[in-house]
């Protein structure tokens, strides 16, 4: 498919489903779609076609297969994996042009949406009735509600609210054939199969979104946060195990290690302690009364927990500020050094010390310092590896580095993605995670919606081939799984 | 706490050789749950024991077989519980039967589903490999959520070997209260009062009674309690856990039924269905239960029509239809192609969930 005749081909053929306006084929045009939000990785597609329809997708889709072209959805453009990079010899196709709220019922709590509405614009459309939509990826002023559906996004407030999976109801999709699902339902279950969940995260493999429906949440009449300080993280870890099995469920529980929180005060000025190892920002929110009634418990335990400083944030802008520099913590690391690599491994909470300490041994080894902040509650951390591209060979050994760290979380019984998806960024750290027969099962699940591999091939699980190459994959009882596969 | 894991390999393995179909079964207490499958039986009841369980984790991993109760119990002990609430019935029932069933009791709406907890599984296969999905962690999104698709499959894409859960703490404190009004009203109350921030954890109407349960801290239980009652001119219920249980083990005198009883699932503000007089709601309005002899056919055109489904929950009499609604033939395939997918050799459950699945 490569060849500028069959380009033309398949321009003439698209031109028979969508204006000339909405195919791009000129170098300049397709730059702008080279990458998503993981700028490391880079390919200008075939083409980028931007439907506006159902039935433009349907017929993009069906032309594509009968063609076999690889299609690569890609909703904001703003995923941390790669999963929207194209491909050389592929469509991109472009959702942006989706971007209607369809429909709000807000005495069912529900909303109807095309998927390239931002994530934001949907709580911003209910607020009028006392509604949002809870997920809150940290890109959400961006983000669009398919790509948060690929990736089962999640955001701050995941431990109480859940992840995208929990808060959607039904979908529509566009089969590799063509065909148009109904997945899920207006009702809370749907007879068969959960395709929802399987189909919530799948990274644009099993199908192309081109419809959801979301729950809609009361908003809390109330939140609050503390703000502890700590001089040793591992009480920080402490802390947070004692607020968990205190039995409270914070709306939102984040920590910031040293240079994080030098890092926020420097860029915000948030009056940070910039003396602590830690600090956590605990939110409670719900009723006057029951907010009332569980900060002075959650004080009670921080201070048991060693907290050398607690702050209850005394009105709503003292709150908005203390937030204000967790948030801004990704662009205020980024002020400290050229480059910055935010990883996403997620560990069991008891596990923080340990992963924590590895890290540091290995920032020592690999001379490149990391900042620290961890969605504490959720047990999903994110360090920041600061490096400089413009030096060679920093970068990938920074890439080895997060590599190292993902490991140390999947040892840790962890995972090496908690929210911002595998994509082509941690293909390889798949191997570790997952044994030969598990990746085998995941393509025999591709396998069942695209046998053609047409849709985002090549992302998010790896060939054994590929594993074995590595070196990376698992050997159970002194096994080498598949002793059949050629290794390099 | 007994791990069978290779026996049960061995034994879908000597399946698929043999090509001879499994039953699979835990408790055997929800038997009269889905169609009914042929095949030599293969019992999770020994495969026994809670693996992991740190409170401050939220976490509890148990094998299938682990009787309900104990982690019931297990959670109980350090306040802390599944919230999806999942009924019994009977009290031989297994973790690995609630989650194959994705059964969820009078919480759901509020707190979610079965599914919605399942963090992940470990599971044998139709080939007879044992493979672990998912995980202890709250977020993972590393590969396909196959776990939670193991969440209501009725066994029919793998043998549940390990499942792990995310559990919540317990309220301080429940309250239930009780008021007098018309199905219509009741069904617009409840769906008004689930849009406002209320703690809100059960709810049902019969017999020309809404029922709501609350649950949070002492003070805020109490408080939205009274504002409540006010504003519907209500009754408080004094044995509310009792009231509940009754609904989520179906010994409340509704269930008491000779006929079909029927789970229709509706969008929560579906007008009150025209079928018969004896309903029972449950779930803001999402459950509708039905105990009727009617037209099959009939009553799943009504139901999908309002963009909801029925399910056959317990069959008055044998020789019955099937206990699911049928799917739309784009997601036959589907099912057909992920069934094959799991169980190339259609040994496990065969037709428990639909034919040829």
């Amino acid at each position: 498919m490569a060849t500028n005749q069959n380009k033309n081909k398949l321009i003439q053929s698209l031109q028979h489903i969508l204006p000339a306006s909405s195919i791009l084929s000129e170098q300049e045009d397709l730059r702008p779609y080279e990458c998503d939000g993981l700028s490391a990785y880079r390919q200008t597609p075939l083409l980028v076609v931007l439907p506006e329809s159902v039935e433009q997708v349907q017929s993009i889709v069906i032309l594509c297969s009968q063609l076999q072209v690889p299609v690569i959805a890609r909703g904001a453009g703003t995923g941390l994996s790669g999963g929207a990079l194209p491909l050389a010899d592929g469509v991109l196709l472009s959702l942006a042009k989706f971007n209607q709220i369809l429909s709000i019922d807000a005495l069912a709590r529900t909303a109807v949406v095309q998927p390239g509405v931002r994530n934001l614009a949907i709580s911003d459309a209910v607020k009028t009735y006392g509604l949002y939509y809870a997920p809150d990826p940290s890109s959400q002023i961006a983000c669009s509600i398919g790509g948060n559906v690929a990736e089962n996004s999640g955001g701050v407030h995941c431990l109480k609210y859940g992840l995208t999976v929990h808060n959607i109801l039904k979908l529509k999709v566009v089969t590799v054939d063509g065909e148009l699902l109904t997945i899920g339902s207006d009702a809370l279950d749907s007879p068969g199969y959960d395709l929802l969940a399987l189909m919530t995260g799948s990274e644009g493999m099993l199908g192309i979104i081109v419809e959801v429906t979301v729950k809609l949440l009361p908003i809390p009449s109330q939140a609050r946060v503390l703000m502890a300080s700590f001089d040793d993280v591992f009480n920080a870890g402490k802390a947070v195990a004692n607020i968990i099995s205190g039995g409270i469920i914070p709306a939102g529980l984040e920590m910031m290690d040293r240079l994080a929180i030098k890092a926020a005060e420097d860029f915000i000025h948030a009056d940070y302690p910039l003396d602590a190892e830690a600090i956590l920002l605990c939110e409670l929110d719900g009723s006057e009364l029951e907010v009332d009634e569980w900060i002075p418990i959650a004080i009670g335990i921080l201070e048991k927990s060693g907290a050398t400083d607690i702050r209850l944030a005394k009105n709503e802008a003292e709150r908005a500020k203390f937030w204000q520099g967790r948030k801004s913590a990704f662009p205020a690391v980024g002020r400290m050094a050229p480059d910055y690599y935010c990883m996403d491994g997620t560990i069991p909470r008891r596990e923080l010390a340990n992963v924590l300490k590895r890290i540091a041994e290995l920032s020592h080894e690999y001379d490149l310092p990391v900042a620290n902040v961890f969605h504490a509650g959720d047990g999903n951390m994110h360090p920041l590896i600061l490096y400089d591209a413009n030096i060679e060979g920093e970068l990938e050994r920074t890439e080895e580095f997060g590599a190292k760290i993902l490991q140390a979380c999947v040892k840790a019984g962890g995972s090496i993605t908690g929210e911002h998806g595998v994509g082509m960024e941690k293909i390889d750290q798949m191997c570790i995670q997952f044994q030969a027969a598990e990746l085998a099962q995941f393509h025999a699940i591709k396998h069942a919606f695209d046998p053609q591999q047409l849709l985002n091939p090549g992302k998010a699980v790896p060939t054994l081939h590929r594993c074995a190459e590595l070196g990376a994959m698992h050997v159970h009882h002194g096994k080498l799984p598949h002793p059949d596969l050629p290794r390099f | 706490m007994s791990d069978q894991s290779q026996q049960f390999q061995q034994q879908v393995l000597s399946a698929v050789e043999n090509n001879q179909a499994l039953r699979i079964e835990g408790g055997n207490s929800k038997n009269f749950l889905g169609n009914k499958v042929d095949g030599d039986v293969l019992s999770t009841r020994t495969h026994t024991g809670v693996v992991s369980y740190d409170p401050s984790e939220l976490v509890i991993t148990a094998r299938s077989g682990t009787p309900l109760s104990e982690i019931k119990q297990v959670l109980a002990d350090n306040q802390q519980m599944l919230a999806f609430e999942p009924p019994s019935f009977g009290e031989q029932a297994t973790l690995g039967g609630t989650i194959a069933c994705n059964l969820s009791g009078p919480a759901r709406a509020y707190a979610g589903a079965a599914r919605d907890f399942v963090l992940g599984c470990k599971i044998i296969n139709g080939k007879g490999e044992i493979l672990q999905f998912g995980g202890q962690v709250i977020k993972n999104v590393a590969g396909y959520d196959a776990s939670r698709l193991m969440a209501g499959a009725y066994g029919t894409l793998g043998l549940i070997l390990e499942v792990s859960l995310k559990v919540l703490p317990m309220a301080h404190r429940q309250m239930t209260i009780a008021a007098s009004m018309t199905q219509e009203k009741a069904i617009k109350t409840i769906n008004e009062l689930s849009g406002k921030n209320l703690p809100i954890t059960a709810s049902s109407f019969s017999e020309d009674q809404l029922y709501i349960r609350l649950g949070s801290t002492h003070k805020n239980t109490q408080s939205v309690h009274d504002k409540i009652k006010h504003l519907l001119n209500a009754q408080t219920i004094e044995n509310g856990d009792d009231f509940w249980q009754s609904i989520r083990e179906q010994q409340h005198r509704f269930f008491k039924t000779d006929k079909t009883l029927w789970r229709l699932s509706v969008p929560t503000t579906a007008n009150p269905l025209e079928f018969s007089k004896e309903q029972f709601i449950e779930w803001g309005g999402a459950c509708r239960w039905l105990k009727a002899d009617m037209n099959e056919q009939q009553l799943r055109q009504k139901i999908k029509a309002v963009g909801g489904h029925a399910m056959i929950f317990r069959q008055s009499s044998g020789n019955a239809p099937a206990c699911f609604q049928a799917l739309d033939a784009p997601l036959v395939k589907i099912h057909q192609r992920l069934k094959k997918a799991f169980d190339p050799a259609g040994i496990l459950n065969p037709g428990r969930l639909y034919k040829g699945l």
